[in-house]
């Protein structure tokens, strides 16, 4: 049976990682090449690692990441940040990531996704979309949840699988970072609309949070940064954990 | 020493460092002639079917490959590599492969998410020396649309589940095929390519 994906996300920022809440109040944790081997040890079924970089002079140095990455940690990972043209795309899946990740490029460029996924196969296409509440409506998001692109969630991730993207990752940005859980509700909803895989962000705080969201809310990963990163959660009890709710889970 | 098949489809890199990581020697290749000094051949790849194997006739492999299997070299292709070792494919319209192993590639049906992406279990139909050491259950990483039907069994390493049985891994004598992506399965696919390792020294 397919397994339900437990995937930590790295923020990278200057070849470090780091983590803060609510996208501000930065944190440095840890070398990302460390760090993503012992997540891969302890049972992580896949990494994300974001660039967070400001300047684009700084590339070099994430792609250097992403290549000593794929060297060492043998699970699949995602990368993201910063992509915002095919070439953008070759260049990051040369150097080892199995799947890109766009999100604000994509809403900006819709053709993007038809582009990259026609370049280069629907599998390695991920948008991730930032998502708020606005009016009882959920909205996409850009430029860290300060614009309402006016897009509403649930159409522009329909639009995103029909131009091809083979993955979408939901950032819900009012939970982000807060640890209250996620929002299985508008999971659910995600996943009864789209035909491709999704992956629940925002919100991990305890054990019962990821049962909920992979249950509730359908989702066919989680993703979670910080709970792993200060070992508020360990990786190998969430899945011994989830494993014993009777989840399709891989251990070891 | 092992060639890796170079023909513009696909991510070498990982199978390349994985293959590093065991200490097995192995080396990148785009060039036919190649192929003749290696003990054993990996055939990557991602993408589309048919385009693959345009690429792989310009740049003169698909004889080359078949010569070496006729010599006894051992070939393991991975993921779209498996796909091309059989007759044929589906994908968008109807594609001849490698035809090493009987049977064809066809579409997941629309009742299950496609592609088929995530860790998938694998339920062991025989024990050979290129599965030694995996256990019935275990997981590995498969990224595909399509899947291979072989046609007889006695082909048939591996079987997983996703909406009915496919094939995720074949072996006809040392022509090889594993569906899933072992360079990317954790301990389980390292396992896997060591046992591959050992069978070509």
């Amino acid at each position: 049976m397919l397994a339900k994906r437990i995937v930590p996300c790295l923020d990278v920022q200057d070849g470090r990682v780091v983590k803060g809440k609510k996208f501000t109040d930065i944190q440095d944790v840890a070398d990302p090449v460390e760090l993503g081997k012992r997540y891969s040890e302890l049972g992580a079924d896949e990494l994300v690692f974001y660039d967070i970089t400001a300047s684009h002079e700084k590339r070099d140095i994430f792609l250097d990441v992403v290549e000593r990455v794929s060297e060492e940690v043998h699970i699949p990972f995602t990368v993201g940040g910063g992509i915002r043209t095919v070439d953008d795309f070759r260049a990051v899946l040369q150097a080892g990531a199995d799947k890109v990740s766009i999100n604000s490029a994509a809403v900006t460029n819709p053709d993007l996704i038809d582009e990259a996924s026609v370049r280069f196969g629907n599998q390695c296409v991920v948008l991730s979309i930032d998502a708020k509440e606005a009016d009882g409506e959920w909205y996409v998001f850009v430029k860290g949840g300060r614009e309402n692109t006016g897009k509403k969630l649930i159409e522009w991730a329909i639009e995103g699988e029909k131009r091809g993207a083979g993955e979408i990752v939901l950032n819900v940005m009012d939970t982000d970072g807060v640890k209250q859980g996620y929002r299985s509700d508008v999971m659910a909803q995600l996943s009864d609309h789209v035909n491709i895989p999704v992956v629940a962000s925002g919100g991990a705080g305890k054990e019962e949070h990821f049962l909920d969201v992979l249950t509730n809310g359908k989702a066919d990963a989680a993703l979670a940064a910080s709970v792993f990163h200060f070992n508020e959660i360990e990786l190998s009890d969430l899945k011994q954990y989830l494993y014993n709710h009777e989840l399709p889970i891989r251990l070891g | 020493m092992i060639a890796i098949i170079d023909y513009g489809a696909g991510n070498l890199k990982n199978v390349k460092h994985a293959l590093k990581l065991l200490e097995i020697d192995a080396f990148v290749t785009d060039d036919p002639s190649d192929l003749a000094q290696a003990d054993g051949m990996i055939l990557p790849g991602v993408g589309a079917f048919g385009e693959a194997m345009k690429r792989l006739e310009a740049s003169g492999f698909v004889d080359t490959i078949k010569q070496e299997v006729d010599k006894g070299t051992p070939l393991l292709g991975i993921c779209l590599g498996m796909q091309l070792l059989f007759d044929k494919s589906y994908e968008h319209g109807e594609h001849a492969g490698l035809g090493l192993i009987e049977g064809e590639i066809v579409r997941f049906s629309d009742d299950v998410k496609v592609p088929h992406m995530g860790w998938n279990q694998l339920a062991l139909k025989q024990m050979t020396s290129l599965n030694e050491g995996v256990q019935d259950e275990d997981y590995v990483y498969f990224v595909h649309s399509y899947y291979a039907q072989a046609t007889h069994e006695a082909d048939i390493l591996h079987e997983t589940v996703y909406g009915k049985s496919f094939t995720s891994a074949v072996k006809r004598g040392h022509v090889m095929g594993m569906q899933y992506h072992p360079e990317k399965s954790s301990r389980v696919g390292m396992q896997l390519l060591k046992n591959f390792g050992e069978m070509v020294q």
